[in-house]
């Protein structure tokens, strides 16, 4: 939401911020900025049939960060008074230890992002617990009307609505409302000594309406029971190098950790990546064209602006199979001397700014998804993945699957039960073979973690074909 | 240099007051019972990498959190503005939600006969306060350490010296006022070495935390075996597909007990998703297997003198030669199983309490790493898990690794790019060897151990 935001909502002037940014504006210091941030998250849970908890947290605060070559000085506080943003700003200044600058700071000028991707009106973000815990009681009475052997149901609703304040030491000063919001289902299903767990979920910068909209809450209360049950007669996964096909949408979670990691510069300045030389090569097969857009509307990964106030933008990745850039913050695109891209953003006003991604997806290719199942003689189909985890430095990434088959002669047959895979994230797309022409992106449940820092993601994939990866499961 | 600091004693007294103020409000507001933790802290972190200072952070931080009762409904709330007006608002915020959710019959405080009755000084405060300068000159040497040990370090994710001390305050509707301070000092150093043929590299990291600044291993020995550890991974390959014998390293070892650890916790066995489901009394895990949960270890990472809910904390035996003997619980999951709590409740500040462990540990046996090494013939040697490929409902088990293959008793070869798969309930019971390497080092800490074969995935 982009209504004009006055820093009057977190108790300080405008004089004030000028004030303690003119603290920070010693000669060495190339950028300064304070974020001030106040944030109001609540979540209600149910299982075993009742909704037990419901929970709200308040927090407000500022950062204050000062930037000096590669260093970065940053304090925190909870108090928004004019002397501890002056505390803050004299232990940022602390990593320049040089005399007061020559030009002066200028006055913030108030702006607004240039963009409205989740426009709400407050009143619709400010829900009824009532409402919230009506919603959670029909998914509870759907997943358990959908096989009688779903014994529990775990769902909760958690929904944050944060108003953020960026001003900056190049004179800007700009807002933005970020509401936030995600449901998840998790389904244990009994059969006898068998039991078997199946999850679904979804959200985004998304009003609650968007739970109700043609029944969604109660497809994904289908979709987690159907998964529980399918496990129930899993068998045991392969173990080995084969051919895998990825179905379209969460799956995308391969591109995040492969390669989007690897890409987020801050890595690369420090040439701490497996991608660290690798611009302009080649790093994926021809039919990969591979983005990270944080303009879409509504989607969890998205944002009109980022936490230093920069525009998102659509960063293109990967070209047919050429790398082309990183993604950047303030701090590593001046010291690279390459484009600002947007994707500086930080979990709080209590951690630093870092490169992180926003939504990542594949773009769509030609392949009907059909031919490509009726091409793989043996290999697995995997539809749907928990977390996954990467090494940047030497590039080997896991992800590990949750819904999967196995695929034998062109068909799909039985379920398997969970295994990670495990790859390279430079090599693994050049053994890319088809791209489907059906890009999905995911429901809006992603939450990356870089540094102990948890920020909302998204990622999206067409239906494809790695020629071999290996799977981690327990049957030779 | 370092210096002792004068830390005010009002502040626990006055967290007290407060807090005594928030519970009669909220039993003005209807309120049966209510539960409140004030926490605050401060931190200093200082990164270093390539020998300069890279980022500096401070803060000094509070929070409180409520949880009321109405009846047998209940919320929880959070802010950090400590003001008049927020905290009123606060309290009427959390009796609206408590009375917006559902009677949940076993819900409430442990009764006030359980209360924790001794607090003892379990050593867990250090007033060392250190400046910027010195934390600075820790991580820095830490990090030349690193790079002097071997020339193919030719880079670094930094170092990284954080302090941070802080007071828990407690106090609930029965009158339990409880509190303590803690502190940490911590070190961590990430060296990245190259092959200067292939120009492959290769990330490792060492650390340590210590309560007391004065226990500290030094700067220098830390970046040392940081540097060892990112060396000897050069030159990984791929192991090939096969069924073997696998030792884990204490680090690797201390995650499978985490595992552990996750199963007897009494939140997952209540809803029914745990794999240890009514195992009580029985054989779970090998005989060789002794497993504690001890809240009061003098100095422990772990320790506390009372739990997220006021319970005297204790030493649990969680298992005793394979034989599954106690859960961790607190007074919920307690009762949703028809048990009493083992004091192990934990809390953060704005959620209701969970369980989680102390200091949970595993007994050591006899053997040294090296024996339990020699002891192999052909099979891997684990340093690093990676990925979430634990199914904590069925125990089925898959997760990416790293290490080295063992030949004839001795590590041949750098291993990467592979998995390990098999059922937690299976691997329980074939661990063949428990090392005498115990380190506590965390909150959950095993020695060497080995497992008698799992299913390794790679060429």
């Amino acid at each position: 939401m982009s209504d004009l935001i006055q820093l009057s909502k977190f108790g300080v002037t405008e004089f004030e911020a000028q004030h303690a940014l003119d603290r920070l504006n010693v000669r060495d210091v190339d950028y300064a900025d304070l974020y001030f941030e106040s944030r109001t998250s609540e979540s209600v849970s149910m299982e075993e049939g009742i909704v037990k908890r419901a929970a709200k947290s308040i927090s407000q605060g500022v950062g204050v960060r000062a930037t000096a070559g590669e260093k970065t000085g940053f304090a925190y506080s909870d108090e928004l008074t004019k002397k501890d943003l002056e505390i803050a700003a004299d232990t940022a200044r602390y990593i320049a230890n040089s005399p007061k600058g020559d030009s002066p700071v200028p006055v913030p000028t108030q702006q607004r992002p240039t963009r409205d991707l989740y426009p709400m009106e407050q009143a619709k973000a400010e829900v009824a617990t009532a409402e919230r815990v009506a919603l959670l009681n029909e998914i509870d009475a759907e997943a358990r009307r959908y096989d009688p052997r779903i014994k529990n149901v775990l769902a909760s609703f958690n929904t944050e609505y944060k108003v953020v304040a960026v001003a900056t030491s190049d004179g800007a000063l700009v807002a933005d409302i970020q509401p936030l919001s995600r449901l998840q289902i998790t389904c244990i299903a009994e059969e006898g000594d068998n039991r078997q767990v199946g999850s679904f979920g979804g959200g985004g910068r998304v009003a609650f309406e968007f739970y109700r909209e043609g029944g969604r809450h109660l497809d994904y209360a289908r979709e987690a029971a159907r998964e529980a049950i399918l496990n129930l007669s899993a068998v045991d996964a392969p173990a080995g190098v084969m051919p895998v096909v990825l179905s379209g949408g969460w799956p995308g979670i391969l591109l995040h950790e492969a390669i989007g990691h690897g890409l987020e510069a801050d890595f690369n300045r420090k040439k701490t990546s497996a991608f660290s030389s690798l611009v302009g090569k080649r790093v994926a097969s021809d039919v990969c064209t591979i983005v990270d857009d944080g303009t879409l509307p509504s989607r969890r990964g998205s944002l009109n602006m980022d936490d230093e106030g920069t525009p998102t933008s659509c960063t293109t990745l990967i070209e047919k199979g050429i790398l082309r850039g990183y993604i950047t913050d303030k701090l590593n695109a001046r010291l690279m001397g390459i484009p600002l891209t947007g994707n500086g953003r930080r979990e709080n006003y209590q951690s630093v700014v870092l490169p992180r991604m926003t939504n990542t997806f594949m773009l769509a290719g030609e392949s009907d998804p059909q031919d490509i199942i009726r091409s793989v003689k043996k290999g697995l189909y995997a539809v749907s993945f928990g977390g996954g985890q990467v090494d940047i430095t030497n590039g080997k990434f896991v992800f590990s699957a949750s819904e999967a088959y196995l695929i034998e002669d062109g068909q799909i047959t039985k379920p398997v039960k969970g295994a990670t895979l495990i790859g390279n994230g430079p090599e693994i797309l050049t053994k890319v073979s088809m791209v489907g022409h059906d890009l999905k992106l995911d429901n809006g449940i992603g939450t990356c973690g870089k540094d102990g820092q948890s920020v909302a993601v998204g990622v999206g994939l067409p239906p494809i074909k790695i020629d071999e990866i290996t799977v981690g499961g327990t049957r030779s | 240099m370092a210096k002792k600091s004068l830390v005010p004693v009002e502040t626990a007294n006055g967290y007290a007051q407060l807090a005594s103020e928030v519970l009669a409000r909220a039993k003005t507001c209807g309120a049966t019972e209510a539960d409140i933790v004030v926490a605050d802290g401060e931190t200093l972190s200082v990164q270093v990498r390539v020998g300069a200072v890279d980022r500096l952070t401070k803060a000094r931080e509070k929070r409180l959190g409520l949880r009321v009762f109405i009846g047998k409904r209940s919320a929880t709330t959070s802010t950090s503005d400590f003001s008049h007006e927020s905290l009123e608002r606060l309290v009427a915020d959390t009796c609206t939600l408590a009375g917006a959710v559902v009677e949940d019959t076993v819900s409430g405080l442990p009764d006030a006969a359980q209360m924790a009755t001794d607090q003892p000084n379990l050593d867990l405060y250090d007033d060392t306060v250190l400046d910027t300068e010195t934390q600075i000159d820790w991580a820095k040497r830490g990090e030349a350490a690193a790079f002097a040990t071997d020339k193919r370090v030719t880079n670094s994710e930094g170092a990284e010296f954080d302090s941070s001390s802080g007071r828990v305050v407690l106090a609930n509707s029965h009158g339990f006022v409880g509190s303590y301070k803690s502190s940490s000092f911590s070190l961590s150093v990430s060296p990245i070495a190259t092959d200067s043929e292939t120009g492959a590299m290769q990330r490792d990291a060492w650390y340590e935390v210590q309560r007391k600044f004065g226990r500290l291993a030094s700067a220098e020995s830390i970046g040392q075996e940081a540097a060892k550890r990112a060396v000897r991974r050069l030159g990984g390959r791929k192991a090939s597909t096969k069924r073997v014998p696998v030792v884990f390293d204490p680090e690797t070892a201390g995650s499978l007990l985490a595992n552990l650890c996750g199963a007897v916790s009494g939140y997952g066995l209540y809803k029914r998703a745990s794999f240890l489901l009514d195992k009580l009394g029985q054989t779970i895990a090998s005989e060789l297997i002794t497993v504690y949960d001890d809240g009061r270890m003098v100095g422990g990472l772990g320790s506390r003198p009372f739990d997220g809910e006021g319970l005297a904390t204790r030493k649990n035996t969680i298992v005793e030669r394979g034989v599954l003997k106690s859960y961790l619980l607190d007074t919920y999951s307690g009762k949703k199983l028809g048990l009493p709590s083992t004091g192990n409740a934990s809390r953060s500040v704005g959620e209701s309490p969970s369980v989680g462990p102390t200091n949970f540990y595993l007994v050591p046996g006899t053997k040294s790493a090296q024996e339990i090494i020699g002891s192999v013939k052909d099979g891997l040697y684990i340093t690093e898990l990676i990925g979430f490929g634990i199914n904590m409902v069925t125990g089925d088990y898959s997760r990416g690794a790293a290490g080295f293959w063992i030949e004839n008793g001795e590590l041949a070869y750098p291993v990467e790019e592979i998995t390990i798969a098999g059922n937690l309930k299976q691997m329980l019971k074939d661990i063949e060897i428990v090392g005498s390497d115990l380190v506590f080092r965390g909150r959950i800490t095993s020695p060497t151990l080995k497992i008698s074969e799992m299913m390794v995935a790679g060429n």
